[in-house]
């Protein structure tokens, strides 16, 4: 059935929420272009029982459902058999994948092997007769790019947390099995081992999110952010240099190449506010800096601004807030 | 090892707000009269081939599709960093052009270049960040494929190599040949040349191709995606500074953020 085809991934057992945000993502598009929502699920373990029936609550008219042992996390060539499967099957007009780790792989060599357009990176979609227009952000963040996309088919990859949880809207689905036979051995790639360095809070949805910089000149900085992020119940992230010196995890960097992010706060400290940097933060709800230079960038976009040395502010601050949450 | 590493060149991405213009007629940056440089990550992806011909062998190749007059210094950098040779394809739109039409040249030069083990690109290039080249190079060269490592070992004729992920690190085990995108890492920060590196690139080979000779025809805008319109987001926020000393302006902030119901 020919429509809009959404990848959503239980590589780890069960469905994460970059799934869910992709039929809202679709929802932008299904509607005008008067097209079926279906979606490949590729994936392993019990939680793909539980992800049939949360894609139906989102819409979801036909699940076509792959399951294998070799679909598991990282394992790029697995999942692009798996959608080779599906779309031939499905026949879709648009594809939808969330440009993660996977899919920042798979989306450009699904989109060759079906000589598809592609979009990268998507933040937002919408239809002008029968083209998608999708925008995204380009030069590190300081411009917009609309692409209009009118090929068809087309594979668009969609950037993780640009798009909101839709509102439910239950369908009764079909489910479709693909039965995928692959040999793991036979795969050109093989995840072999996998370090995980997510923090208690993780960054992605964390309302608060405290972000510190180079000014915080070292891994014992970061502690006073910690603190900090701990007062206000939320996660610390960080631009790029403290995660290329390795004074932060590499997960905790955000940016154009690093997450986007979209907190209720962000608290940048010592962070200049360069253009890929704030990529990854404009979408937030407010954001305050922390900085001792008063000419930064970064308080061209802040709502509230501190002159200051993040030694002196953030353990007032920090001292401030508990006071405040003990009254 | 034999290794080709993709090099774009690009307005310097580090240059201040006030410097950055849209072209109208381009729709892309201005670039007249800017600094060039090679794509940050790009810089990365040369060093990590440099670091592993010094274990393995072999040579590394720098290929880069651009106007051929603008192209020089980063090609002279690249072989004053160590590369072994160059391959320059002249293209005056290539900055306009998207991944999709760019990867079917920079295969097919690829393809011309002949043995190669292994194909570095930058994890996103600096202006465009589509992200696509590795993918599409891997397809169009029957490779393997993994984006995002920042560490390569070769083992037993295969790589292994560290992937970013959400949650950390992957190593994955990859055979070769294979089409790799490189971020950053403390461990591959671009070498800088030292004066007699510059002099013996001089007398390195540099291969200056065309796309016609290259057999890749104009795609015209790749395939059904055309852009539109690049504009360059107004802010319109007005910051409050909290002035005082740092416990006032503790207290004031406190006080901004209990009243937005965050606190
Ligand atoms: C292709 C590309 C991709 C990139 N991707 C990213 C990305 O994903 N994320 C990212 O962040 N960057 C990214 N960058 C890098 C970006 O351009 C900037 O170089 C980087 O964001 C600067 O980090 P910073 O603000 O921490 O450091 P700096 O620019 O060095 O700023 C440090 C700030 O700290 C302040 N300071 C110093 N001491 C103190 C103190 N004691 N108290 C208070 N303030 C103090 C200083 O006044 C200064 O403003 C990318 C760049 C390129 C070219
Ligand atoms: N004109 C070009 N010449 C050589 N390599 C390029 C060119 N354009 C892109 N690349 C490579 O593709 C990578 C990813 O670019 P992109 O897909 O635009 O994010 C870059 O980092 C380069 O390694």
């Amino acid at each position: 059935m020919p429509g809009i085809l959404i990848v959503a991934s239980a590589l780890e057992g069960s469905m994460g929420r970059s799934s869910v945000e992709l039929t809202g993502a679709a929802r932008n598009l299904a509607g005008p272009l008067s097209l079926p929502m279906s979606a490949a699920l590729v994936g392993q373990g019990r939680g793909i029982g539980q992800a049939v029936e949360t894609l139906q609550q989102y819409g979801v008219q036909t699940v076509y459902r792959c399951e294998h042992p070799a679909l598991t996390p990282g394992q790029s060539d697995a999942v692009l058999a798996a959608l080779d499967l599906v779309v031939t099957k499905a026949q879709p007009e648009l594809v939808l994948i969330s440009a993660d780790t996977v899919g920042r792989e798979v989306a450009p060599r699904l989109a060759y092997r079906l000589r598809a357009a592609l979009a990268t990176e998507v933040m937002s979609l919408a239809v002008d007769g029968r083209a998608v227009m999708a925008r995204r952000q380009v030069y590190g963040g300081r411009a917009i790019a609309t692409l209009e996309v009118t090929a068809r088919p087309a594979v668009i990859s969609v950037k993780p947390r640009a798009f909101d949880v839709p509102q439910p809207q239950p369908v009764r689905g079909t489910v479709e099995e693909i039965s995928l036979t692959i040999d793991p051995e036979a795969l050109p790639t093989r995840v072999r081992e996998a370090q995980s360095e997510r923090a208690e809070v993780g960054l992605d949805d964390a309302q608060v999110v405290v972000g510190g910089g180079r000014g915080v000149g070292g891994p014992e900085g970061f502690k006073l952010l910690e603190e900090l992020a701990a007062a206000l119940g939320g996660a610390v992230g960080s631009s790029r240099p403290p995660a290329d010196e390795g004074w932060v995890p590499i997960t905790w960097q955000i940016g154009q190449t690093g997450k986007s992010i979209r907190p209720n706060l962000y608290v940048a400290v010592g962070i200049s506010g360069a253009a890929q940097h704030v990529a990854g933060v404009s979408g937030s709800r407010t954001i305050v800096a922390i900085n001792k230079d008063p000419e930064a960038p970064i308080f061209s976009l802040a709502h509230y601004g501190i002159v200051g040395d993040f030694r002196q502010v953030v353990p007032a601050l920090v001292a401030k807030i508990k006071a405040a949450k003990g009254a | 090892m034999d290794t080709i590493v993709c090099l774009k060149q690009v307005v310097d991405p580090e240059l201040p707000q006030w410097d950055f213009a849209i072209d109208p007629a381009t729709k892309r940056q201005v670039r007249m009269g800017k600094p060039l440089v090679i794509s940050t990550y790009d810089e990365n992806a040369l060093e990590l081939a440099l670091q592993l011909k010094e274990k393995t062998g072999g040579k590394v190749t720098a290929l880069t599709l651009g106007p051929q007059g603008e192209v020089k210094d980063a090609v002279r950098l690249a072989l004053a960093m160590g590369a072994d040779e160059a391959v320059v394809i002249d293209d005056p739109q290539s900055p306009q052009r998207l991944a999709a039409d760019k990867a079917s040249v920079l295969a097919a030069a690829i393809k011309r270049i002949g043995r190669f083990d292994l194909v570095l690109t930058g994890c996103e290039s600096a202006d465009w960040v589509e992200r696509a080249m590795a993918p599409f190079l891997a397809e169009a060269l029957g490779a393997a494929c993994v984006t995002f490592i920042s560490r390569a070992e070769s083992r037993d004729g295969a790589l292994s190599v560290r992937r970013t992920s959400e949650e950390g690190f992957q190593t994955v085990d990859v055979r070769l040949p294979a089409v790799l995108s490189v971020t950053s890492d403390e461990a591959i920060r671009p070498r800088l040349p030292k004066v007699k590196d510059i002099m013996a690139a001089m007398r390195k080979p540099v291969a200056n191709w065309t796309r016609a000779d290259l057999g890749a025809e104009d795609a015209g805008g790749a395939k059904g995606v055309e852009v539109k319109d690049v504009s360059i987001p107004e802010r319109t926020t007005k910051v409050e500074f909290l002035e005082g000393e740092p416990a006032e302006q503790a207290e004031a902030l406190v006080a901004r953020l209990r009243a937005l119901k965050i606190l």
